[in-house]
């Protein structure tokens, strides 16, 4: 990777601003998730209606990291690691933004849970705890694409299922949890739908780190197994 | 005459749908290692005098194919186009030592005449550089030297020529005035056009756009990519986008050396060379 600098000092700065504004808009929207979580786990109303109201911030950033993706490829033609790294960046901006929208999601569904009875929330430590992971996967794979770091990233995809195996979890319980009680079914879906959102975080997290391995290794690995790209990351 | 325009209306479209599957099974661009070669060279070396300005090159070419040739100024790129028509031949001091294999026969040391060398390789230089002679006789003078043609045929050839070069229908009326009459462009497409008048089978192309206006780089790219049907092409540039715009592989050299030879977009997309990396993407020097 480029570690001599571009003859070009504005081309330089240019690729380090939108840099640092994709690691701004991760760390909002690593902030959006844990807010969203503790709007869910205290049904707290101030902290849901930040949440909504920052989602504008981080939908700002997206549109303006597109514009200085383009604004570089049409005055700069990219090329090699360059090419790639724009390319990357477009793609996990979406995923940034998609974070944002689950996030969103989660702290209108907590405040619907807890609008129907307080309590339900916290009877779900499988929810926080697949919730902790994803904000950990993402915290790590903004980590890899800062430091380019392709190992890192790899962990991150590895990681993913974990979250998967505790969504299952939670509706395992959620469903035991309904036919006890029918009474809870309303809130017991909107519980399911934050389950949802978290693992869809978890998703987003894999596809960016799946980014800056194709930043890193030149290699897409989207939609190949583990092992597979483990055997590619091995090459030299 | 209106004849002739019938049947050329019936048959013009058979030509083009032969090039169509042709062009489907030429597409294909194969890895650098399972090229199909027109010219195979092997530890070249090429001395200026003293200077050492190529060192042990070895490359295949592919047959009816785009490949260019990038690097920094004084990489050895125009050097290394210039040993595959014997150029250097008209400099005492210049030698190259090694193979350059066309059809088996190493041009180095061929005792072939280089005039008929540069009839099967030809090229085109960075200036237009067109005979001040009329437009015609651009065409003809060089077929003349080969070929004895009818009048007939002489002016079939001229018009396929022009045509080819995507010139004909700018210049037909007009093909006493003096090549030199013509804009840049024009000229440069003149050149290309004399060159694929005697019919060559490599075509060598020496920065041919750097003169030129974007316009007119259109015209000579859209007519290098139509080139490869017949012919090899070789081009050197100092415009990256412009090889990989026009393209199938492309070689990255510095001073002197091949560093890296792969498909152009391997080049472009995934480099494998730290070198080749920080050259295309400006971070050389």
């Amino acid at each position: 990777m480029g570690v001599t600098e571009h003859i070009s000092k504005q081309f330089e700065a240019d690729l380090d601003t939108t840099r640092t504004r994709v690691l701004q808009m991760g760390g909002l929207v690593e902030a959006q998730i844990l807010a969203a979580i503790q709007a869910f786990a205290t049904g707290d109303a101030a902290l849901v209606a930040q949440v909504i109201e920052n989602d504008a911030r981080v939908n700002g950033y997206e549109v303006a990291i597109d514009g200085a993706c383009n604004h570089i490829v049409v005055k700069r033609q990219p090329a090699a690691s360059d090419l790639r790294l724009i390319m990357a960046i477009s793609k996990i901006v979406t995923d940034l933004e998609r974070i944002g929208d689950e996030a969103e999601k989660i702290a209108r569904m907590s405040k619907r849970i807890h609008e129907q009875g307080a309590h339900h929330a916290q009877r779900f430590p499988a929810i926080r705890h697949a919730a902790q992971i994803a904000v950990k996967n993402l915290r790590q794979a903004l980590d890899a694409f800062a430091r380019l770091d392709a190992a890192s990233a790899a962990e991150v995809l590895k990681e993913d299922s974990a979250i998967d195996d505790e969504f299952r979890s939670v509706l395992r319980q959620l469903i035991t949890y309904m036919m006890e009680d029918p009474r809870t079914i309303s809130a017991s879906l909107d519980t399911v739908w934050v389950a949802k959102a978290i693992e869809r975080i978890g998703d987003h997290a894999k596809n960016i780190a799946e980014q800056v391995i194709y930043i890193v290794k030149g290699t897409d690995v989207r939609h190949t197994s583990f092992a597979d790209i483990e055997r590619e990351l091995s090459k030299e | 005459m209106s004849l002739t325009n019938a049947s050329n209306a019936t048959t013009a479209p058979r030509p083009m749908i032969q090039t169509a599957v042709r062009d489907a099974s030429a597409d294909e661009t194969l890895p650098v290692a399972d090229l199909k070669p027109k010219l195979r060279v092997s530890k070249l070396n090429f001395y200026y005098g003293g200077f050492h300005a190529l060192k042990n090159v070895t490359l295949d070419i592919a047959e009816r194919k785009v490949t260019a040739f990038i690097g920094p100024s004084g990489c050895g790129k125009s050097t290394l186009l210039r040993t595959f028509n014997r150029m250097y031949s008209l400099y005492p001091e210049q030698r190259a030592e090694g193979e350059i294999l066309m059809d088996g026969e190493n041009l180095i040391t061929t005792k072939q005449d280089v005039s008929l060398i540069r009839a099967r390789i030809g090229m085109v230089f960075q200036k237009p550089t067109p005979f001040p002679m009329s437009i015609y006789d651009n065409i003809a003078f060089g077929v003349r030297l080969f070929e004895r043609l009818s009048r007939r045929e002489m002016d079939e050839r001229v018009e396929s020529a022009l045509g080819r070069a995507a010139l004909w229908n700018e210049v037909k009326d007009k093909l006493s005035q003096s090549g030199q009459s013509l804009s840049g462009g024009q000229q440069q497409r003149l050149c290309i056009a004399r060159g694929i008048a005697i019919k060559p089978e490599v075509l060598l192309l020496d920065e041919p756009c750097s003169a030129l206006d974007p316009i007119s780089t259109a015209k000579v790219e859209e007519l290098i990519h139509e080139l490869k049907s017949d012919y090899t092409v070789v081009i050197v540039t100092h415009n990256m986008q412009q090889a990989a715009r026009v393209s199938d592989y492309t070689a990255y050299m510095y001073l002197g050396e091949l560093i890296e030879y792969d498909i152009t977009d391997t080049i472009f997309i995934t480099p494998k060379k730290s070198q080749t990396e920080d050259y295309i993407t400006g971070r050389f020097g």
